[in-house]
């Protein structure tokens, strides 16, 4: 990769996908990847390969040195991240883990495979006791790419301690990886991989990140340059002019002008539309209390079990429902059943060797193999509601027939679960959401999914990102007729896609009839000014304009041209 | 030699937060202490690997064994610590 060739410099312009439409301005931490190093490689010293004693030494430097390191990092963050370093760095010191690697380094074998021989043993030894410590071993394999990377002199790997606000550069960013930044240090995170539609752009939007991936070259920008990232044009400039960083502080400000109106969703004649923001943990319901989206519409439960190497226990579920309801009381929770698979893999949950998983046994579909996994969930889900006195809304994901929506909604209710609904997200369920919304009390439109299976398109594939546009006529197709399916039947729909994020095509969702949207709670300001400054009647005006255009770009052109000059000319369209 | 047997009380077993707590006691004691569970063998109660890799479960007991003069006071610190739930203030 271009890490390689550091001497390289990135200048002007960089391009990719950008997620959310913010702009930000700050210096490049480059997240270093596992340093490359021959079990055999020499030590060298001043350029002079030393064994025995001499190498010894600087090994059990470079102990402390990262145990060090970390528990001073440990000591400035917070929350998750301040534990998960504290852990770290007591591995990093651990006396066993020391003199096991000195006393082969001692007996003459290469540093490094000295280091990976003791760490092996250890990891061979948690992956038998499984459960909890098989999981513990990346953390141990972290520590030992921080010893290697000190020892040989090369630079420390991984998410590095920012000092400063700063843009995160990646090639790309597991959503494990997210839970290591200190996000109040996070300006923007740029990915040289991943799409849109992935799950770091995704989580980086819950966090209220401008998030760029897909963009060519950013592995090579050098650590510490400053660069303009603007999610909203795609773009990374390195040392941007004063005119761009001052177009971007202006457009922050109008953001910020936004963000004082925090008043209910509505149309400018008053008709309500609740405006909820997607989470995935509870720390996320904490954020969300303080801003003005009225609750969430999309708790994505999945986010508590990916770093599981076993199914959480119900009493730890029950909790972690439990703390995000307690953090929004009053206000509306729509928490999703387990939507593992596909993008998502879950090590207890997800079916080894399936061909083809975006179209297995995903979502409400583990049913069929793991119906335990549904019935624990929402066991804690109705004790969660009982601890707490908070109502929460159960919807179950990738339904396609009215029989599993019968299904979920008796199961869900057998709990006590009073407000059962499904997700529609495959071509079928929207096709038949008549009969769906007969079986339970609300529906909830999954644009990104209802797009890759609309358009055969994978959700992954960033060079496909036109087939998977919200506007392409068909998808419109499908979420028109859940949308008149909820109208006849008097029944909720919503949208927690990403399409709801977009002030534009919210619009259009409205006039279709859909009675709640649910983004990243950065995207919520500008919908809501959207909203406030077109009538419901209009709103079906340009919806009638998207449906009859005949193709994505001219269904966004069509409604983009009618919009109120104002919401136009402030939000930049 | 003096031994000690006491079952962990942490609801996690012994692991995470519990096991630095213990690790970092036994390490300030300045006295080597061994952990086994029962039946296997011992291994050095101030490294927070072997400690973890033994995977005691909350309930299980383990047996505490050191040598020398502050053993019997250092083994006894030890007892009372696991037999306290040291995740208690976690969620």
């Amino acid at each position: 990769m271009s890490v390689a060739d550091a001497g390289s410099q990135v200048q002007g312009a960089l391009h990719g996908v950008g997620v959310g439409r913010r702009g930000v301005v700050g210096p490049v931490a480059q997240v270093q990847p596992v340093p490359a190093v021959a079990a055999d490689a020499p030590l060298l010293v001043d350029g002079v390969a030393v064994t025995g004693a001499d190498a010894q030494e600087v090994v059990s430097r470079a102990f402390e040195d990262v145990a060090a390191a970390l528990a001073d990092a440990s000591s400035r963050a917070t929350g998750t991240v301040r534990d998960v370093l504290a852990a770290t760095a007591q591995m990093a010191d651990d006396r066993a883990l020391r003199s096991g690697v000195l006393t082969r380094v001692g007996a003459g074998e290469p540093v490094v495979a000295a280091i990976d021989g003791v760490v092996d043993m250890f990891a061979a030894m948690f992956v038998q006791a499984g459960g909890y410590l098989a999981e513990r071993v990346t953390d141990l394999r972290s520590v030992r790419d921080r010893v290697v990377a000190r020892a040989m002199g090369l630079p420390a790997p991984g998410v590095p301690e920012l000092t400063v606000p700063s843009v995160v550069v990646a090639l790309d960013l597991a959503p494990a990886d997210t839970a290591a930044l200190d996000l109040d240090k996070v300006l923007a995170i740029v990915t040289e991989l991943g799409g849109p539609t992935g799950h770091t752009a995704i989580i980086a939007g819950q966090l209220g990140l401008p998030c760029l991936v897909r963009v060519s070259g950013a592995t090579g920008l050098e650590d510490g340059v400053v660069v303009a990232v603007d999610a909203a044009t795609g773009t990374v400039t390195v040392e941007p002019s004063s005119e761009l960083v001052d177009a971007l502080a202006r457009r922050a400000e109008v953001e910020r002008t936004l963000e004082q109106d925090t008043a209910p969703g509505a149309t400018a004649d008053g008709k309500a539309v609740a405006l909820l923001a997607n989470i995935g943990t509870a720390a996320d319901a904490e954020r969300v209390a303080g801003t003005a989206a009225e609750g969430v519409g999309l708790f994505r439960t999945e986010v508590l079990f990916l770093e599981a190497s076993t199914e959480p226990t119900v009493e730890e579920q029950t909790a972690a429902y439990a703390a995000a309801l307690r953090a929004l009381p009053g206000r509306k929770v729509v928490v999703r059943t387990l939507d593992a698979g596909a993008d998502k893999p879950l090590a207890f949950a997800t079916q080894p060797d399936e061909e083809n998983p975006a179209l297995g046994v995903r979502g409400y579909r583990l049913v069929r193999t793991n119906a335990d996994l549904v019935e624990h969930q929402l066991e804690a889900l109705a004790a969660a509601q009982a601890a707490t006195g908070e109502a929460p809304w159960v919807m179950a994901p990738m339904i396609a027939t009215a029989d599993e929506a019968r299904d979920f909604a008796a199961r869900a209710r057998a709990h006590g679960i009073a407000k059962v609904g499904v997700m529609v997200e495959v071509p079928s369920a929207a096709l038949r959401a008549h009969e769906i919304l007969r079986e339970v009390d609300f529906v909830s439109l999954g644009t990104n999914d209802l797009a890759q299976y609309t358009m055969a398109t994978d959700r992954l594939r960033g060079e496909l990102a036109d087939l998977l546009d919200p506007w392409q006529p068909a998808v419109l197709d499908l979420v028109a007729a859940t949308a008149h399916a909820g109208l006849e039947t008097g029944k909720p729909v919503g949208v927690c896609g990403e399409s709801a994020s977009d002030p534009v095509l919210a619009l259009v969702l409205v006039g279709l009839g859909v009675t709640s949207l649910s983004m990243s709670p950065g995207a919520l300001p500008a919908v809501r000014f959207a909203l406030r400054r077109h009538t419901s009647a209009q709103c079906a005006t340009l919806a009638v304009e998207a449906l009859a255009a005949p193709s994505a770009a001219a269904a966004r052109a069509a409604v983009v041209e009618n919009l109120d000059p104002e919401v136009r000319t402030t939000l930049g369209l | 030699m003096s031994e000690r047997t006491v079952a962990v009380a942490s609801r996690v077993g012994l692991h995470a937060r519990p096991a630095m707590i213990f690790t970092q006691a036994v390490a300030a004691s300045g006295v080597p202490v061994t952990i086994a569970r029962s039946g296997g063998e011992p291994v050095d109660a101030g490294s927070i690997l072997f400690v973890m890799s033994l995977g005691v479960p909350s309930g299980e007991e383990v047996t505490l064994a050191a040598d020398g003069p502050d053993a019997d006071r250092v083994l006894d610190e030890l007892v009372e610590l696991l037999a306290t739930d040291l995740d208690a203030d976690t969620p």
